[in-house]
Formats: C-alpha cells, structure tokens, sequence
C-alpha cells in the first residue's frame, strides 16, 4: 500500500519546494504542471517513455555484486545499480528522455538546459539530437574550463554551449541563465532542468522520471537475493538519482536510505556542498524553498566538492522533507574520501566510477565495514567516471 | 493615506505621472546610495526603487547582475539597505522609497523582522520578486499590519483570473512588467502595453507602473500616456555603470530630468 504522498498539489513537500519564481515564469510553469499532470499516467506518452529507456538508452540497467570490493571490507556485501552503464553513463539520461518526450508533445522545438560537470548537458544534447530539438545549455564559465571533453560532446551532438561568466560561474549561475532565457522565450521553449531542484512541478516530475531507477532495483534485487537491501545509498547534489532509487522505497520502512553530500575539504572548513548534512538555514533559490548554504545577509555562498556535479549549494526539497521526517540519513564525505573510494572501484571492481558516485562508494564502503556478511548495501554507481579522467589525473599531479 | 497613494493622488491632480527611477542599493559603491537617491529627487524622480543586492538575481538581465555585483562586493547586505533609506529619511520625508530584492536575504533576516525595520527605517513599499502572492500570503500580513505596501508584478503572459487574486493582495500600485524577459531587454511593445493595460484596469483602482522595458525618454513618454507610473531600471543602473565617480551624480540627474521632460510632454 502506498502511504507516502508528496508533494500536494503546488508542489510542497512540508516547508519545502513551492513554486518561488517572477511572475514572468508562472504561467509557463502553470503550462507544464497541466501538461505533465496530463501524460504522467496517459499509456501512450509511459510506453513511448519505456521503449526509449529500454532501446536507446539500454535499461534495464543490471545490478552487480561486487563480491571483491565486499570481500576486502569484509562486512555487509554491497551492490551497485548500474547506471553508469547507461547511454550517456550516468542517471540523467533517464529524465531528458522523459523532459524532451514531453516537451514534444507540447510542440516545443527547442530546448535548454543548466549543466554542471556536463553530464545533464550531455544527455539533453542526445536526447535533443535524437528527437530533432534545437539545444542551447548554459555552462559556467569555470565549469566549461574544467570540463572539457563534455564541452566538445554536446558540440558534436549539435548542441549549442553558452559559457555563463556572472556570479561565481558554476552549476548555479548556469541554472539562473537558464531560467533567463526560459523568460524571453517561453513560447518556444522547453527547460530541461537536470536535478529535482527548481520550482514546482519539476522536483516531482524528475522524481518520477528517475524512480525507474528504484523500480527496476526492487525487482532485481527481490530475484537475485530474494530479499530488499538493508540501505540503500546514493550521493546528493540537487539529488536526482537518490531520489530515483529511494523513491519506490520509501514506503518499505526496513529499508534504511542514506543520501550523500561532498563534505568537499570538510564540513568544519565551510568549504563543502552538503548542506543538509551541516544544517543550513532554510532559504529560497531557484523557485524554491530548500535548505541552502548561504551567509548571514542570506547571499548563496560559492560552494566546493572535487565533483562538479555534487557542487551546489542547495538540496532538492524532497531530501530536506524526507530528512526533517527522518525517513532519509543525510551524510558527507571528504573530496579524499571520495579520491579514495574512486582509485579502490577501479582496482578492486574494474569499474571505474564518476567522482560523484564516488562519494556514496566511500560511505558505503565505511558502513559495510561496521556491518556483518549477512547484511546487504545497494549503492546507486550514478555514472561513469571517464569524464573525471583529467580531473583525478590533475589530483594525482599527472598531466594527460 | 500611505506615501506612496497619496503621492500617486498628489500627481493626479496635476495631471502627473510618477517616474520612478531604479537603482541598486551600494552601486557603485554604499557611500553614493543616499546621495544619489536625493540626487534622482532633486531632478524629478516621484518614488525611488532601491534594489537590495543579491548573489542570485534570477530575473535581472545582465545590467541589473552586474549592479548586484559590485554593490556585494562592498558586502552590502538588507541591514545596509535599511540603514540606507533610514539616512536618506533623515533630509527627505516626502518621496516614497519602494524595496526591489529576491526573497532569500528578506528570509535571512526574519520576514517579521525585516518588516519591522522596514517600518522604522521609512520604507513605503517592498516588491519581493520571487514571492508570487500563492507563496507569500504570511508576509503579505506583515507587510499591510504596519502600513507597508505589498507591490506585485503582473506579467504579459498572466491569466485574467490570476490577475483579480493578485490586485486583491497588492497595494499601493501593480507594477506591470511588459515584456517576456529579464530586466533591461529590448524595447516594449507598446500597442500591447496598451491593450494589456485597459484589461488590468477593469479590474482594479489601483495605480499601474509599468517597467522591464523602458530604455529611452521617448519611450517613456509613450507609457505615461497608458500607465500611472513609469520605471526606469537598467537604463538608470547603465548611466551608473557607464559613469566615474566625478559625473555620476550630474549624469543620473541628467538622465532623469530628459526623463521627467519627456513624461510631462504628453
Ligand atoms: C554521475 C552523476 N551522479 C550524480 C550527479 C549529481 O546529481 P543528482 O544529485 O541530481 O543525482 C551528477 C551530476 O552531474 C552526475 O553526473
């Protein structure tokens, strides 16, 4: 039976998410909720969204055992969801088909989207190239420099990339340009926004278009052990493939979910992106209300992880409900726990893992440490590190 | 009677219409705020739109960004702002001072708070861009229990029906942004500003300000024949940024006396 409701029907989940935007954007906002509402259970738009999910971005994704890496813990056995083995290598893939699918049915030619280390970037460019759209993605200026190669991938998919140079020139700057362009040009224009962040009714809308994630992992894991996991864990940076694979769990009250941020250099050090973990104040960004890392007269503060996708100063409302609820954990690990973690998957598992997997890799390696063989860990591998390739070399003082 | 409706009554009688010049607080530096403000009186500004800088400026073009910029890059921060008006109160009683920010920096002090000071410091009126009025019903009752006017955008692409629930929260005047896009786009189109504006006043008294899209004295004589008020922000904050320190008082004046000028032409 399903229990767990949310959000109600502006978008709330508790306090949070909401729908906090100029007056400019509601309509264009009431527009999408309609039609989302519309096709969210109409069979034709779900099996038009199976059948790309399933042959052009390759799902189900399996689950692996990853009996080496739990044998040398030596604690509970941990599991991984596939998702780096995705089209495109990571979980965002799931929620541009799902976005650009929709934004088809509404006649909108063109689409445009944020992007922090490129992956969502990346995905909207395919998923764009695919159906004939028209794709513009904003990318801080920063981000563009340190993540080249997926710059040159949304080039060679037809995309159009514009480097956003104000405020501090990463993931959220690039998100506020986003929205700027998706002001000016609403009539013809779709937002594909990466992450269950943004106004109302994206959070839930990337939720559902994630939850296939935790959907499929249910049913593999039920077959391959015949039972669900003790934990579940995934790493958190607006939060999107957490919420995809705690989704469908969290009316199962046995199973533990954990979600982890990037303590970057470490929480005492200010320097972070976890601000559920440090308990931010509770504020409003980006259309809406979310705990947010932020100074004393309310201004976002620039943020740091070594993982480009988990660095955002905000958290999607849903993960602050479910933490203030407390049917979610919130952790943080360090950029050289998650360094280690990433060097430990490549050697022990022969899966090298993004940066930002990396960091729920590293808590679950500490917790199956402190757990017996009979329990079991399901970690969400979120996407494939070859795009980190430059940037743990860089680390490693090695020049590519 | 709060200022800002009995200055829009004053204006009325004379057959009138505000101008109201934005700028932000701290740009380009806090120690010309005040002076500039007085300076935008002295030349024929009716009410002073005063931005309350912030790190995410999501609805601002490019010239309203940078404004925001350099003002946190003196750590100007709300408490500045109010301490801003307060002194600005202190040689001028008379000219309404209208609040334009995001609503992060107002959660961070405390809505009840923030109203509070509002009040004291002399603030008349707070345009909060990122509260539509289904989210901010709380700090709506704030705002009127001491007399402070809860300003409201209404947009081009905002449903007739949306329209009545916002007229009903807002006071003292509706702003009317009449463009789709950021601050400081291209020119409005003022043969559907006009149309826009006729719907809008069949349902509600209140005065109507129009902005987002004025960057010229022509085109601003054009909206005072339709609307009540005329706002004037990016091309305001470009004098600004396009200024040394010597000229900018003299530079804003003068652009806001050709502003003045041409409003009373009509
Ligand atoms: C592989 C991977 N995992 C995780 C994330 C973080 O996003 P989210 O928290 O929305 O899953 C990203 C973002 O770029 C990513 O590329």
């Amino acid at each position: 039976m399903q229990v767990y409701d949310m959000p109600d029907e502006r978008g709330h989940f508790g306090p949070y998410g909401g729908v906090f935007v100029a007056e400019t954007l509601i309509e264009a906002l009431e527009e999408l909720r309609v039609m989302y509402e519309r096709y969210r259970h109409d069979p034709e738009f779900l099996a038009e969204f199976a059948y790309d999910l399933k042959h052009f971005v390759g799902r189900p994704s399996p689950i692996y055992y990853a009996q080496r890496l739990s044998e040398k813990i030596g604690g509970a056995r941990i599991y991984f969801k596939r998702e780096d083995l995705n089209h495109t290598g990571a979980h965002k893939v799931n929620n541009t088909v799902g976005q650009a699918l929709l934004a088809k049915r509404m006649g909108k030619p063109r689409v445009i989207a944020e992007t922090g280390a490129g992956q969502h970037g990346v995905a909207t460019a395919t998923i764009a190239a695919r159906l004939g759209l028209e794709c513009v993605v904003y990318m801080g200026s920063e981000d563009v420099k340190r993540q080249a190669p997926n710059v040159y991938r949304m080039k060679l998919l037809g995309a159009t990339v514009v480097p956003v140079e104000s405020g501090s020139k990463t993931l959220k700057d690039a998100l506020n340009e986003a929205m700027r362009d998706w002001v000016t040009n609403v009539a013809d224009t779709f937002y594909i926004i990466g992450t269950v962040a943004g106004p109302h009714p994206y959070p839930m809308m990337v939720r559902d278009f994630q939850s296939v994630i935790g959907i499929e992992a249910k049913q593999q894991m039920q077959e391959m052990i015949g039972r669900q996991p003790d934990a579940v864990i995934a790493c958190v940076g607006g939060g999107s493939n957490a919420m995809g694979i705690f989704y469908p769990y969290i009316d199962e009250e046995s199973v533990k979910l954990i979600g982890v941020e990037a303590a970057g250099y470490g929480i005492e050090t200010g320097k972070h992106a976890a601000p559920l973990t440090a308990n931010s104040p509770v504020g409003v960004l980006h259309g809406n209300r979310t705990y947010l890392m932020q100074d004393k007269n309310g201004q976002i503060v620039e943020t740091h992880s070594v993982s480009a996708g988990l660095d955002y100063p905000g958290v999607g409302p849903e993960h602050a409900w479910l933490k203030d609820i407390h049917r979610a954990e919130y952790v943080a690990v360090t950029d050289d726990e998650a360094m280690n973690a990433f060097h430990t998957m490549c050697r022990t598992e022969g899966i090298i893992p993004a940066l930002e997997s990396s960091h729920a890799i590293a808590y679950a390696m500490k917790l199956a440490a402190t757990m017996s063989p009979e329990k079991v860990l399901l970690v969400n591998l979120s996407g494939r590190g070859d795009k980190d390739i430059n940037t743990v070399a860089r680390l490693s003082g090695i020049e590519l | 009677m709060s200022r800002i409706q009995s200055t829009f009554a004053a204006l009325a009688q004379q057959k009138k219409k505000a101008l109201i010049p934005y700028i932000t607080a701290g740009d380009p530096h806090p120690k010309h705020t005040v002076n500039l403000m007085h300076a935008l009186v002295d030349s024929g500004a009716n009410m002073i739109e005063l931005g309350i800088p912030f790190s995410d400026p999501m609805a601002d073009g490019p010239v309203i960004q940078r404004a925001s910029e350099r003002a946190l890059a003196h750590h100007v921060g709300l408490s500045d702002v109010l301490q801003m008006v307060r002194t600005f109160r202190e040689k001028d009683t008379m000219t309404p001072v209208i609040l334009m920010g995001y609503a992060n920096p107002v959660e961070a002090m405390g809505i009840e708070n923030f109203a509070d000071q509002a009040k004291t410091a002399g603030v008349d009126g707070v345009l909060t861009v990122d509260y539509p009025p289904e989210e901010c019903g709380e700090f709506v009752a704030l705002l009127k229990s001491r007399e402070l006017d809860p300003i409201f955008l209404l947009s081009p692409t905002t449903e007739a029906s949306r329209i009545d629930t916002i007229v009903q929260q807002a006071s003292g005047f509706v702003y009317y942004v009449s463009l789709k896009g950021v601050t400081g786009s291209q020119n409005l189109d003022i043969a559907q500003v006009t149309e826009r504006l006729l719907g809008i006043r069949g349902k509600t008294s209140l005065p109507i300000g129009v902005g987002f899209g004025v960057r010229d004295a022509e085109t601003a004589r054009q909206v005072a024949e339709i609307a009540d008020a005329i706002v004037v922000g990016s091309r305001m904050v470009q004098e600004i940024e396009n200024s040394s320190e010597q000229e900018l008082l003299g530079n804003l004046a003068a652009l806001t006396s050709e502003l003045r000028a041409a409003i009373d032409s009509n």
